[in-house]
């Protein structure tokens, strides 16, 4: 049943994802370089929130160090940059895979810790990376200062350097990433996963490798990650600890669960209440964040399952809880 | 040599008496709730500068380092403990039946709220304790220096942690709290009343947390809103290396990473001391996945 309905479903939401879509290609010509700014850095917490929804909403591992990839991402794109004087165009993906493979060799050695421990883990990993940054190993970090005049991306005689060019940019980059994720959410990969965040023995029982779908998940989630901090870099220039610490961690982390757990809607609409959340409350002045952390709680008390809940969770979790 | 190691000793177990008790807090509610309260460092930094403003604002502290102390934090305990109640019904308790992460989330929007109402009635710059010329009497054994608030910050925890570990092992209160924390549909069934458990969790922590917070005021003399965070950071760590859950655990865990710390600062460096505690917090949780004393949770499988 459920499959017929979703079968006639499937023209109408194209119409509505295809206006969306349409709607996001004019917005930077309507709305201004302000606008488009603030949208672009939406667009870089969208795609931080994917990355991160891979690991713990479709795992369910709980990864509150998240920034510490979004850092190497960040670092690589500057350091290699600046040092060397690679382009940042080929240190975009030189960043996502570089990110990848050090998510992998972090996480390969923990991955079999279960739930809190694995949280405080990341935590630590990230509380590492943010005071070596600061204390500048070989120079190479810049210390508190960070890495000053990374070079902007060349794509052959445009430099993306306008708000409109970045805005395009991570469009295109999050809109390529959302496609994939919702092709790998129904694949045999994306079910696995599930199957793992829902019951860890069993998925083991039913011949999952736990150990390599989970380490996965984290290569895949540091990767994104990593590119986001390299579009990051080259849309700042400078980059400094400062971006990469817990609390953005723990941000990203609230983006998921508000959101919804394994929702790829839910990190869009997470993304825009972390984002837009405090815009609006600016009114309250120096009374901002007290509202911020009260609405917090609001949120969850009243959407426990978070603001748009993923469709194969309610049709699963749907019969569990209503008991 | 030998006097750098135990003056830093001597360092170690005092801070790391203060993580043990927030620790403490951060366990119990694990045990009963496997909910990690990330607003209890909240509380501690709360019960830091409320025991300020008792101490700079009236004249308790006129009383003496005895009565004045003991009065102060007995104020401070009991507000705390009011709050982390107020907390849980407002902010975990309709959470109960819903997920593992939705808590976790109204506790880290608790934390920011607390955080920032302390950042509006203290303002955001540092703020000292009033010196206490009498708390800074110090001796000298065997070539080490404690100083009176060294002694008083370990004799008060010490005291606390033996006090609460027989309540727990030898009292019937503290067989309830053992048997709602290993099943609480079975506990309820044993007519344990299940809320009741999780109210006295949520006043013993706090409690504790806010003792640990005027001892940190009166120790270090600096108060800040953030501080919450760090300390918060340590306490949970502190609970995860003796194994969380476990309240010896707990008590293990916060003296073992204070000494490390105070290690790392006297022979590494102080600039790299947190690196050290989370390396060695990594490798010991890859050595022992659950932690120095392992946890006490009954895993659903």
């Amino acid at each position: 049943m459920e499959v017929v309905s979703e079968a006639k479903e499937f023209p109408r939401r194209r119409l509505i994802y295809g206006a969306l879509f349409l709607l996001l290609l004019i917005f930077p010509f309507k709305a201004g370089p302000y606008w488009t700014d603030v949208a672009t850095f939406f667009g870089i917490y969208v795609l931080l929130g994917l990355s991160l929804n891979i690991i713990v909403g479709e795992v369910g591992l709980f990864n509150m160090g998240h920034a510490a990839f979004y850092a190497l991402g960040a670092y690589t794109t500057g350091i290699l940059n600046t040092v060397w004087g690679i382009p940042t165009v080929w240190l975009l993906p030189v960043s996502g895979i570089l990110a990848g493979g050090f998510g992998y060799l972090l996480t390969r050695p923990i991955i079999h810790l279960r739930g809190d421990y694995l949280l405080i883990v990341t935590i630590g990993l990230n509380e590492i990376l943010r005071i070596t940054l600061i204390n500048d190993p070989w120079g190479l970090t810049g210390g508190p200062n960070g890495v000053l005049g990374i070079k902007r991306m060349r794509l052959g005689s445009l430099v993306i350097s306008r708000p409109i060019h970045f805005y395009f940019l991570v469009l295109i980059i999050t809109t390529l990433v959302v496609m994939a994720l919702l092709r790998l959410q129904r694949s045999r990969i994306g079910r696995a996963w599930n199957y793992i965040r829902e019951d860890e023995v069993a998925a083991e029982a039913m011949g999952i490798d736990v150990r390599s779908m989970k380490l996965l998940a984290f290569v895949l989630g540091a990767g994104l990650a990593g590119i986001a901090g390299s579009i990051y870099a080259t849309k700042m220039m400078i980059i400094s600890p400062e971006s990469f610490t817990f609390w953005e961690s723990i941000v990203l982390f609230t983006i998921v669960v508000l959101g919804g757990m394994g929702s790829i809607p839910g990190v869009i609409v997470g993304s825009a209440v972390m984002m837009i959340l405090p815009e609006l409350l600016r009114d309250f002045m120096q009374y901002r964040m007290l509202f911020f952390g009260a609405a917090m709680v609001v949120m969850m008390v009243f959407r426990p399952q978070g603001l748009w809940p993923s469709k194969r969770w309610q049709l699963e979790m749907g019969r569990e809880t209503e008991e | 040599m030998l006097e750098l190691f135990l003056e830093q000793l001597v360092n170690g177990l005092t801070v790391g008496s203060v993580y043990s008790l927030v620790a403490l807090g951060y366990t119990m509610v694990y045990g009963v709730m496997r909910l990690i309260n990330f607003a209890h460092g909240e509380l501690f930094m709360l019960g830091s500068y409320l025991g300020f403003t008792l101490l700079v604002s009236t004249s308790i502290g006129e009383l003496g380092v005895g009565w004045g102390l003991i009065i102060i934090v007995l104020m401070v305990a009991g507000a705390m403990a009011l709050l982390g109640i107020l907390i849980e019904r407002v902010a975990y308790a309709p959470l109960r039946k819903s997920g593992r992460l939705a808590p976790v989330v109204s506790a880290l929007g608790v934390s920011i709220f607390l955080q920032n109402a302390a950042m509006l009635i203290w303002g955001s710059r540092y703020r000292a304790y009033p010196v206490w010329a009498a708390l800074d009497r110090r001796w000298e054994i065997g070539g080490v220096h404690i100083t009176l608030m060294q002694a008083i910050i370990l004799g008060v925890s010490i005291n606390l942690m033996l006090l609460l570990y027989c309540m727990i092992q030898r009292t019937t209160l503290g067989a309830a709290i053992r048997a709602t924390a290993i099943d609480q549909e079975t506990a309820r069934l044993m007519g344990i009343d299940v809320n009741a458990i999780i109210r006295f969790i949520f006043i013993i922590g706090p409690a504790l947390g806010a003792v640990a917070g005027v001892m940190v005021g009166l120790y270090y003399r600096q108060l800040h809103f953030t501080m919450g965070w760090t300390y918060s950071l340590k306490a949970f760590t502190a609970a995860i290396m003796g194994g969380i859950g476990n309240i010896p655990g707990a008590m293990v865990g916060g003296m073992f990473l204070g000494i490390l710390e105070m290690l790392g600062a006297g022979y590494i460096s102080a600039a790299w001391k947190d690196v050290f505690v989370f390396v060695i917090l990594i490798a010991l949780l890859i050595l022992r996945p659950t932690g120095l004393l392992g946890e006490r949770v009954a895993e659903k499988v």
